[in-house]
């Protein structure tokens, strides 16, 4: 009974923590089609905001929530203005520019933090459910994966600022007619897109040693729940963390952690080849 | 493509004879010897990518598995005639399958990216885990994150005493880069290269003609993977050891931005992009100004931006502008203004 709980709890965490990590790669390339393959260093940025501003004094969780997605965000802006812009519409191009920020961003810092690993503890103590220890922060990245995903949808579905992003993506033309300008909207959209990537980074920090190239760790994970999830945003979303998370932590019980994220990567590729426009490109068609 | 290929062939032996004789004067033969190692990896992805159209991020995938072969394969022969065959097989039947698996799929782009850079996660995964004494192959011991040393470098066939290292191994890698330059130039003039570029410009259209471009592109996918084997091989004689690292994302961007900054679509320019950018990061690895990671992302994001189509076609262009500004009246009388090609290394 214990154990069943405990395992019921690691799998739901495994489900958030795809979500969380993804959630940002999957508002820029589900609303504006560019592939961010610096979205792990954006998390990377997060995290190191959370740490460095911890350490200021500044309370944990207002470092974590705000000031670290803020960070990430206007990080994000300046990219969009500089690289991105000039690229949309080409995909190739814009995942070899994004590419190589990745490094640029994970050498600028190393140069500042250098090589090292800096960390913090978690903010929440942990607690016992019978016989087994249980990680409190867990439930933490549990609900702020959940409340992502309700605040995205909400979003998107029901304020005219979600009404106004959906229409830009799906004509650009037609919204500029209508008065909006779709420069602003992409612009508004990377940023939000960053931020989620740095609220990511910053809630996983406390349960990480964090590196320069931690993000790393990250993108082929985010990469393949985004687009094994499809086309629709947030319906996308949970399907692709739920299968990855669901299928990853069984063979990590079953067998070894490097197995379950084997597992992971094998199931990726098979999902592609099987369903190449993703699971919502077949179920739950038409969905947000 | 144009010219008579006597010509281009003595071109070619021309200049190779050169820099083999020149470049020592300048650059250490055991510095050279890797930078040449790394040329022939940017060949591959060259082929691949710039003449193909196939975007492949994982080629440090078939890089690292033609090392991890050779080597292991070596433990077991003590002899590495044969271990070189195998280094460039083994990544070859891998190509083909995951080619055959991707490209039956028509999957292209984004999902091509994806599954190769997920294979070279899986590899990298994989071998990075396998520290304990279980993981053996024959006499190998993969040894994970600290891969694997000792084993028999490249002897001349038959006598596994007589060791191929030194300035010998750099003329013999040298020579493999030559035969591969040229294998590569005789496949692009070849029926197979021309469709190739084909295919690249207009999947369907080639698809129309009646051209099968699922096979043809697994089977120029697995001709990458095997010069990409190759390079692997050779690496692993001249550094003496492989590690996991050799698989790793960075080490598939770095041929990624060879081939970006060289020029694609050209022989030549991935593998002075290869060489040259290999250069320039052992000269910032003996400063501590600057990292290393952040000056290769910012080439490959400028190059993007500004130069997408690399130095050599660049260079070629504003040079044949210079030309042809200075024959144009002869030019203009005789026919029309001839565009000039930039597909040529």
């Amino acid at each position: 009974m214990d154990l069943s709980v405990v395992i019921l709890v690691e799998m739901l965490y495994a489900v958030a923590l795809l979500i969380l990590v993804s959630a940002g790669l999957a508002v820029v390339f589900g609303m504006m089609k560019v592939i961010n393959l610096a979205h792990g260093e954006f998390m990377m940025m997060g995290g190191y905001v959370t740490i460095t501003a911890a350490g200021l004094g500044v309370n944990v969780f207002l470092a974590m929530l705000v000031i670290a997605p803020l960070a990430a965000g206007l990080a994000g802006l300046l990219v969009e203005r500089l690289v991105i812009r000039h690229l949309y519409g080409r995909l190739v191009d814009t995942m070899l520019a994004t590419w190589g920020l990745s490094m640029l961003f994970v050498g600028l810092a190393s140069m500042i933090f250098g090589n090292t690993t800096t960390s913090i503890s978690t903010p929440i103590p942990g607690f016992a459910i019978g016989a087994y220890q249980v990680n409190g922060y867990n439930f933490f990245v549990i609900l702020v994966a959940a409340a992502l995903a309700a605040g995205l949808w909400l979003v998107l579905s029901r304020t005219r600022a979600g009404l106004i992003a959906r229409g830009t993506m799906q004509s650009p033309q037609m919204a500029a007619a209508l008065g909006y300008s779709p420069a602003r909207v992409y612009m508004a959209t990377f940023f939000c897109g960053s931020a989620l990537a740095g609220l990511a980074g910053a809630v996983l920090a406390p349960l990480v040693g964090l590196v320069p190239a931690w993000g790393g760790t990250y993108i082929a994970k985010a990469f393949i729940t985004v687009i094994a999830g499809g086309p629709s945003l947030v319906a996308g979303l949970l399907s692709g963390a739920g299968a990855f998370g669901l299928v990853s932590q069984a063979f990590t019980f079953a067998f070894s952690p490097v197995i379950g994220e084997v597992a992971l990567l094998v199931l990726a590729v098979i999902l592609l080849r099987l369903m190449p426009r993703g699971i919502t490109g077949r179920f739950f068609r038409g969905r947000l | 493509m144009q010219g008579p290929a006597s010509r281009d062939v003595l071109a070619i032996l021309a200049a190779a004879l050169l820099l083999v004789w020149a470049m020592p004067l300048l650059i250490a033969p055991h510095s050279l010897t890797v930078l040449i190692i790394y040329g022939m990896l940017g060949l591959s992805l060259g082929l691949v990518w710039g003449f193909g159209g196939i975007l492949c991020f994982g080629q440090a995938a078939f890089f690292g598995l033609g090392a991890y072969t050779y080597a292991v394969a070596a433990i077991n022969i003590g002899e590495s005639t044969l271990p070189l065959v195998l280094a460039v097989l083994v990544p070859a039947l891998l190509a083909l399958a995951l080619g055959a698996m991707i490209f039956y799929g028509r999957l292209t782009d984004v999902y091509l990216g994806i599954i190769t850079l997920v294979v070279t996660l899986i590899l990298f995964r994989f071998v990075s885990s396998t520290a304990g004494p279980q993981y053996v192959i024959g006499r190998a011991r993969l040894g994970g994150f600290n891969g694997i040393p000792g084993f028999q470098t490249l002897n001349i066939p038959g006598d596994p005493g007589a060791y191929i290292w030194g300035d010998a191994l750099y003329y013999l890698c040298a020579a493999a880069l030559l035969a591969v330059f040229l294998l590569v130039t005789w496949l692009l003039r070849s029926d197979f290269g021309r469709i190739a570029v084909g295919i690249r410009e207009n999947e369907t259209r080639m698809a129309l003609m009646g051209y099968d471009v699922a096979a043809r592109k697994t089977l120029l996918f697995a001709i990458g993977a095997a010069i990409a084997g190759l390079a692997g091989a050779l690496f692993a004689c001249w550094a003496e050891i492989v590690t996991p690292a050799l698989f790793s994302l960075p080490q598939s961007a770095e041929i990624i931005i060879w081939c970006i900054a060289g020029g694609l679509g050209t022989r030549f320019g991935p593998v002075l992009g290869a060489a040259g950018l290999a250069w320039l990061k052992f000269m910032l690895g003996q400063q501590s100004l600057i990292d290393n990671t952040l000056v290769m992302g910012a080439i490959l994001v400028l190059f993007v931006l500004f130069l997408p189509r690399g130095l050599l076609p660049a260079a070629a262009g504003v040079w044949g502008a210079g030309l042809a500004r200075f024959r144009r009246p002869v030019r203009a009388r005789l026919r029309h203004p001839v565009r000039e090609e930039t597909d040529h290394g």
